[in-house]
């Protein structure tokens, strides 16, 4: 015997029913707000900068900034900037849009690696930003050689920058 | 936690479990499928509600059901009415996690015979798509301006993954096509494809690269559930308790833009925690099968190598020899996993710990794996490559 034994349910396919539909959330909007840390990280994007909190107990440099360190569970030392450079950790081609239709041209997206002077870091623990990576084609990706390239933040002119993600256009791939 | 020492007052064992068909969409509502599950896991026990101290329910995010307090929701299908009723929740970790959670209840004395329910029906967020209510999932700051799908943070997972392992898609395929061939012994499975091969998995749609439809798995309804009791009791229903020999459960932070994708560390922690409580020191040998958490082909390689049973990179040489085969030396994913079975999020979590209960008793029928087993294992994972939970179940 096999079990579970007769499993019971009753797929759509097999018979016709009433589907309630109604707008879940509705018209609701949130207002979040971006925190001791990260709201100065967006102050700084305003700026063309990308900056990182540090932990001196241990060493470790968070980006996205955090107001403490969860590791030491202490509060953080002193800001830093990153240089606006790193490398490429990991990298995919998303043909999709975030509610799943087709997207019309491929986007490259990944996380970067970024470049804090003065410091020097792991694979294991390391400042990084989630983001857009322009000047490669899904090709790019495919054939993996964007893994370890070396990109620099594009920013917007000063003039669109709202204090968010998006004043950084994208990580651009660095020429041959 | 150090040494073995575990001060919990009562051994505790499985002695039924049960599930529903998993579909892409059912009639029943989410309350009539954890009653469908739960009414079954009773029957198998022996057992009716008036025998249950206490319930625990697991359920993955309120935005699939599209109910908030969905532990409150569920509790009256759950049979948790003037009961003891807790919810737990850890994202995709949380169907292993229920187990684990109602074992507290009876290791500790407080509740003799627990039922332990997980349902989720993804198909109620309909429009535009089920992936589309994740983005909730993602840090309201510094993520979701940029308009992130899931899937990306899995192909991201994935690609490092080939990248640091020297692996190709073909040989990740190859999971897909065993789990999808093994569902074809599951009386509950959504998608067994009998005739499935690599290059099915290759040509199909590329979502997010490298990952393709083939290698995800699909959105499903579902509810399983299994009945727990403490070391007396579970003697008195049954002569053949299966024993929960280790627990271990784990969280890493949501920032994983600051970590090492290619391995899973939330996992090995999780892993050794209920390896040093089952007393496990070499779980190649010692587990003889297992259903790691497989919603992506490439997790299932991934989970292997956390958990120990397989060194790192060394998960998809063994899928290629055919060692994790039904009939091979260590057996993954035997159920089909959610690969094959479906994946109703919370359910297919305990979907697994179901199939090592009837595996150790030898009633997985079609699906028995052809060596004896003495100790098996189910893994969960979920979040933003966060939480791990494990147990591992022996006789």
């Amino acid at each position: 015997m096999t079990k579970p034994k007769n499993p019971r349910g009753t797929p759509f396919e097999e018979v016709a029913f009433p589907v309630f539909e109604m707008p879940h959330v509705g018209k609701a909007r949130y207002s979040y707000a971006a925190g001791w840390a990260l709201g100065r990280f967006l102050a700084g994007l305003k700026e063309g900068k990308i900056l990182g909190t540090v932990c001196k107990k241990c060493g470790r440099v968070f980006i996205p900034p955090r107001m403490y360190c969860s590791y030491c569970f202490r509060e953080v030392d002193e800001w830093v900037e990153a240089s606006g450079e790193g490398v490429i950790h990991t990298v995919v081609a998303s043909y999709i849009e975030a509610t799943r239709a087709r997207a019309g041209e491929p986007k490259v997206v990944g996380v970067v690696k970024l470049e804090v002077p003065g410091f020097s870091f792991d694979d294991h623990f390391f400042p990084g930003l989630l983001h857009y990576i322009c000047g490669a084609t899904d090709e790019d990706v495919k054939n993996m050689k964007l893994f370890g390239a070396r990109v620099r933040a594009r920013f917007k002119p000063p003039e669109q920058r709202t204090g968010s993600v998006t004043d950084i256009e994208c990580f651009e791939v660095a020429g041959p | 936690m150090t040494g073995r020492n575990l001060n919990f007052k009562h051994r505790v064992a499985v002695v039924g479990a049960g599930l529903t068909l998993f579909r892409r969409r059912m009639l029943e509502t989410p309350q009539e499928l954890a009653w469908l599950a739960a009414r079954q896991a009773l029957d198998e026990a022996g057992l009716t509600l008036k025998d249950i101290d206490c319930v625990v329910i697991g359920s993955a995010p309120d935005a699939f059901d599209g109910v908030h307090m969905k532990g409150e929701y569920l509790a009256e299908g759950a049979g948790g009415i003037r009961k003891p009723v807790v919810r737990v929740y850890v994202g995709g970790a949380t169907g292993v996690f229920v187990p684990i959670a109602a074992w507290w209840h009876a290791a500790s004395g407080l509740c003799k015979r627990v039922l332990a329910v997980a349902e989720e029906k993804m198909s109620h967020a309909a429009k535009p798509h089920p992936q589309y209510v994740f983005r909730y999932i993602w840090d309201p700051v510094v993520e979701r301006p940029i308009s992130p799908n899931l899937l990306w943070i899995f192909a991201m997972e994935m690609h490092r993954y080939m990248y640091k392992c020297n692996v190709k898609k073909e040989d990740i395929a190859l999971v897909a096509v065993k789990n999808k061939r093994n569902a074809c012994g599951h009386p509950s499975a959504q998608l067994c494809n009998p005739h499935i091969k690599v290059e099915d998995v290759l040509n199909s749609e590329v979502l997010v690269w490298p990952v393709n439809r083939l290698d995800v798995s699909p959105v499903s309804d579902g509810a399983a559930a299994v009945v727990l009791a403490s070391e007396e009791e579970a003697r008195r229903i049954t002569d053949t308790p299966v024993w929960i020999k280790g627990i271990g459960w784990t969280l890493d932070t949501t920032h994983w833009t600051n970590r090492e994708l290619a391995y899973p560390e939330y996992v090995r922690r999780a892993a050794e925690m209920a390896y040093r409580m089952a007393g496990i020191d070499n779980p190649r040998k010692q587990i003889d099968v297992a259903e790691p958490y497989d919603p992506f082909d490439y997790k299932e390689l991934h989970h292997m190598e956390g958990l120990g049973l397989a060194k790192r990179c060394e998960a998809p040489i063994l899928t290629r020899e055919g060692v994790t085969q039904r009939d091979g030396d260590l057996p993954i994913n035997p159920s089909g996993g959610l690969l094959g079975v479906g994946n109703p999020i919370a359910a297919a979590g305990l979907m697994k710990v179901a199939e090592i209960f009837w595996q150790i008793r030898g009633e997985a029928g079609a699906r028995q794996v052809k060596k004896p087993v003495y100790t098996g294992l189910a893994q969960a994972w979920g979040d933003l490559m966060q939480a791990g939970t494990v147990i591992v179940m022996g006789i």
